[in-house]
């Protein structure tokens, strides 16, 4: 009796030390959103409506809604029909639309603006706009909706035929009204995405909430204006959010009981049409991939005076910048993970009130647009901790706020996958807590923990808006050199850096895909909208 | 409601003939149970029936009209066939109502058409219509399944081994429920499963398919009696295989000489006895006497594991449980008759068990 009370009462012990840790990594997440909302409620209502009741305000609210919107619907018509297509009809090289649709994710908004903008002045505004973030926006529709599309019981349309619905019929009825979650929830992702953009407006000189609060911020060193504003564009966001909530939940209730193996849906035949669908295909990847890549080759190619303003790519620059976005990765990498681990650890082991707490709180940071955290963070930084500011820490704490949710994701699965009753063997076999941690927690769960690492590298060196804003004077890393180049019109000097970062992003890709495992896409689709949701920040 | 006809039906999947030459009649409001181990070709079999599978030979006509053979392959819409899919399938974003109207004209769809009398059919309370599919039970699925199925009064039903996913308490009261929709709504269906109690106990007729061609097609009591080869008699139940040698209408065997069901065979049989055929009695002269060795007991019967004296076999008998058997104790073996025997096909093929490996099942149960 008297062991059986010890054993209990350490149990306990450990997890109020997991709770403490979680509790604080959840404190640091909500930190900046809390400061600018405790700025917001600090401030005087009248000065709050002054700042916001402008024409300025009135005509970036119309760009930023406009911008919104139909990013938001042309996402979801791309999404929805190339989901359809390559899941559900027989084409030549099946397996090769899927990746052609997901890829464009990999290429951050702010390189496919520069080549565009490098190629025409007419992309300007919000044609160029449209176009490159329609492009890299639309897999977080395809993601979802494909998931959903294989989901599906076959059995579901087999019913619908019998009981006398022609395949037309059958998808409108019954598989789009079942899409309707994975779609709308993809959708509110692309508009989540769309006011968070931040890159490709700047480039593309398109004015929206986010390009006027970096400008009010650099501007004055007050950054009251830009707090005002954040506020608006943190108002949207929670709208956006909650909806997102909505869905979600509602999703929740058409999952079916899990059961065993189940048969792949049907292919329909297209005859002669599938040419016409591989036709399209190859355009939507044209526009999406090919263009933007081959731009970026052409510039590669080129001196620096064949561009607007000529400018000469030091080498020695060119090294300091890889360096830095690498180490900075590394870093940001390794300290996410960290933070992920006991967030991730409560919720795969201890479920319940307090861990839906802090996944909504992750979720709900993980929504709010990347300027906005860097914003508030800057607050916390000259007001709470005045060490802080331009240091490298703070930046590296930034992408940890930024990407720790994505993190929190793959962790938590990895988690899962060491099962608890693995761990409660090791313990019956005499390890401690700590050697279990070390010999059977830690080794089960490594390619989890690699992916998610390598998922965080990947958004941070494709990371702009936190890194243009927080990094220490003097730090300059491929993405900042990218923005500054294209921004000064010097394209052929950012193509070096253009095509590092690419390639960098690349490697981590195949590194993620690697860790994931064989079948990579289908498993990054079925958390679709949850790992998809790292363009949110980027 | 519709006869439903198979005529030479074949269907290869690569180099597989997964259903050989199938031929299959079926009469208008009967019910048939369409059995077979797995990879029998009985579910590819109804998928073809549903249009779900295009057939390489042969025809499928349902009430005279022929629907599937080559060059000919009406869509499944336009078969009018109901289909019950395995666990049910219902539209997880329709209401029960919703989900058995769903293949009505929109008119009827609007006024609910026949939702109360489906739901009363199948034994549901008529305010179930209101509720999401996924509150209810397995077996409540299934019946909402086969109300939907039966909303556009269909030629024929089809249904897919729709109480395999339920627990067993459920299963017998869903079967009986529709099975009783069933008739109450005179339909002819077909019901494929690889349980053989229950294809005994649902269908008028039992088919069992084996390696994509149809063996047997008959009564449930003439098939458990009858079954056309020893293969089919262990799949449908427990069977005792016995060496005899027949001679004019007779079998005579270690267990004693008995009347046959096929009085045309000649010489070297196997003898088919299934366990109940077996009483026990108290040991008298001149009748065959066994050892009880063995005992399984499950309340409302039991199966003993007997020894004979002569000869050293070991059968199974199947008693009521009411009796208590001792282990050791001599009981008197009897024979309801007649026998079911089969042509002999080779040596050493008696599924009665020499003592040592009898007494090694003993151990494991």
């Amino acid at each position: 009796m008297a062991f059986y009370s010890l054993k209990t009462g350490r149990a306990r012990y450990r997890q109020g030390w997991l709770f403490a840790a979680a509790l604080a990594v959840c404190l640091v997440l909500a930190s900046p959103l809390l400061v600018i909302v405790w700025q917001a409620a600090q401030s005087d209502p009248a000065d709050f409506i002054d700042t916001l009741w402008r024409p300025l305000v009135a005509s970036l609210a119309l760009n930023t809604a406009l911008i919104v919107a139909s990013t938001t619907l042309l996402c979801g018509v791309l999404g929805l029909v190339s989901a359809w297509f390559s899941e559900r009809t027989r084409l030549p090289w099946q397996g090769l639309w899927p990746l052609l649709s997901v890829a464009p994710m990999a290429v951050p908004t702010f390189i496919s603006s520069y080549a565009w903008v490098s190629l025409s002045d007419d992309l300007q505004g919000f044609p160029g706009a449209l176009l490159v973030l329609g492009s890299a926006y639309s897999p977080l529709v395809f993601l979802p909706v494909s998931a959903a599309l294989r989901g599906l019981d076959p059995a579901l349309e087999e019913t619908a035929r019998t009981l006398g619905l022609g395949p037309w019929r059958c998808f409108f009825r019954l598989i789009l009204p079942q899409l309707r979650p994975a779609l709308l929830g993809g959708m509110l992702l692309v508009a989540l995405s769309t006011l968070s953009e931040f890159g490709a407006f700047v480039l593309l000189r398109f004015r929206t909430f986010t390009t006027e609060i970096f400008a009010e911020y650099r501007a004055g060193f007050d950054s009251h204006g830009a707090a005002q504003l954040s506020i608006a564009l943190l108002l949207a966001a929670a709208l956006l959010i909650g909806l997102e909530w909505r869905v979600r939940r509602q999703a929740s209730s058409y999952e079916r009981r899990a059961r065993g193996t189940r048969r792949a849906p049907p292919r329909l035949e297209l005859g002669a049409g599938k040419w016409l669908v591989v036709a399209g295909f190859l355009l939507l990847s044209c526009v999406t991939l090919l263009l933007p890549l081959s731009t970026l080759g052409y510039w590669l190619t080129q001196h620096g005076d064949a561009a607007v303003s000529p400018v000469e790519v030091s080498a020695q620059l060119l090294f300091d910048a890889s360096f830095s976005s690498i180490e900075l990765g590394l870093e940001g990498a390794a300290l996410t993970v960290l933070l992920a681990l006991p967030l991730g650890y409560l919720l795969a082991r201890r479920p319940g009130r307090v861990a839906a707490f802090m996944e909504r709180v992750a979720f709900l940071v993980q929504g709010v647009p990347g300027i906005v955290i860097a914003l508030g963070l800057v607050t916390v930084s000259i007001r709470v901790i005045p060490g802080l500011y331009q240091s490298q820490f703070l930046l590296l704490l930034a992408y940890a706020i930024l990407f720790l949710p994505l993190a929190m994701v793959s962790v938590r699965s990895a988690l899962l996958q060491a099962e608890s009753r693995l761990e409660e063997l090791a313990r019956s076999l005499g390890l401690k807590g700590w050697q279990t941690w070390l010999r059977v927690l830690l080794p089960m769960a490594a390619p989890g923990l690699g992916a998610a690492a390598s998922l965080v590298f990947l958004s941070i060196v494709t990371e702009l808006t936190a890194t243009l804003l927080l990094s220490p004077i003097g730090t300059e890393t491929l993405a900042t050199q990218i923005w500054a180049d294209t921004s000064a019109m010097a394209f052929a000097a950012a193509a070096p850096y253009a095509l590092i970062l690419t390639v960098l992003s690349m490697v981590s890709t195949w590194l993620l895909m690697l860790l994931l495992g064989g079948n990579a896409i289908n498993r990054l689709a079925a958390d679709g909208t949850t790992v998809a949701g790292e363009t949110a920040h980027v | 409601m519709s006869e439903l006809s198979i005529q030479g039906l074949c269907k290869r999947f690569a180099q597989h003939r997964v259903i050989d030459q199938l031929d299959l009649h079926l009469t208008a409001g009967s019910t048939l149970a369409l059995l077979g181990p797995s990879g029998s070709g009985k579910t590819t079999l109804l998928r073809m029936l549903c249009g779900f599978e295009h057939c390489d030979a042969g025809s499928i006509s349902i009430g005279g009209t022929i629907v599937s053979s080559p060059g000919i392959h009406l869509p499944p819409e336009r078969r009018r066939i109901g289909y019950v899919p395995q666990e049910g399938a219902l539209f997880p974003h329709l209401k029960v109502a919703d989900n058995i109207v769903f293949g009505l004209p929109r008119s009827l769809r609007k006024q609910r058409h026949r939702v109360a009398e489906l739901l009363e059919m199948v034994g549901l309370p008529a305010d179930y219509a209101d509720r999401a599919p996924q509150h209810l039970s397995g077996g409540q699925q299934q019946r909402v399944a086969l109300a939907r199925a039966l909303a556009a009064e269909p030629a024929v039903v089809l249904l897919d081994e729709p109480f395999s996913a339920l627990d067993s308490g459920l299963r017998n009261d869903t079967r009986q429920a529709v099975m009783q929709a069933l008739q109450a709504a005179g339909a002819t269906a077909v019901l494929v499963t690889h349980d053989q109690s229950e294809a005994l106990s649902c269908g008028e007729q039992v088919a069992v398919l084996w390696q994509g061609r149809l063996l047997q097609q008959d009564s449930p009591a003439n098939l458990y009696r009858h079954p056309r080869t020893p293969e089919l008699a262990g799949f449908l139940g427990e069977s005792i295989l016995l060496a005899g040698v027949a001679t004019a209408g007779r079998v005579e065997c270690v267990l004693g000489g008995f009347p046959m069901a096929d009085s045309k065979l000649q010489g070297a049989v196997e003898v088919l006895i299934r366990p109940e055929q077996i009483r026990l009695g108290p040991p008298a002269p001149d009748t065959v006497q066994a050892t009880v060795i063995g005992m399984e007991y499950f309340g409302h019967d039991a199966t003993l594991h007997l020894q004979l004296r002569q000869g050293q076999h070991i059968i199974k008998a199947r008693t009521s449980g009411w009796h208590a058997y001792q282990h050791g104790q001599t009981v008197a073996l009897a024979v309801d008759g007649p026998l079911t025997v089969f042509a002999q096909q080779g040596p050493g093929r008696s599924t009665a068990e020499t003592p040592d490996n009898a007494r090694f099942l003993l151990n494991q149960s």
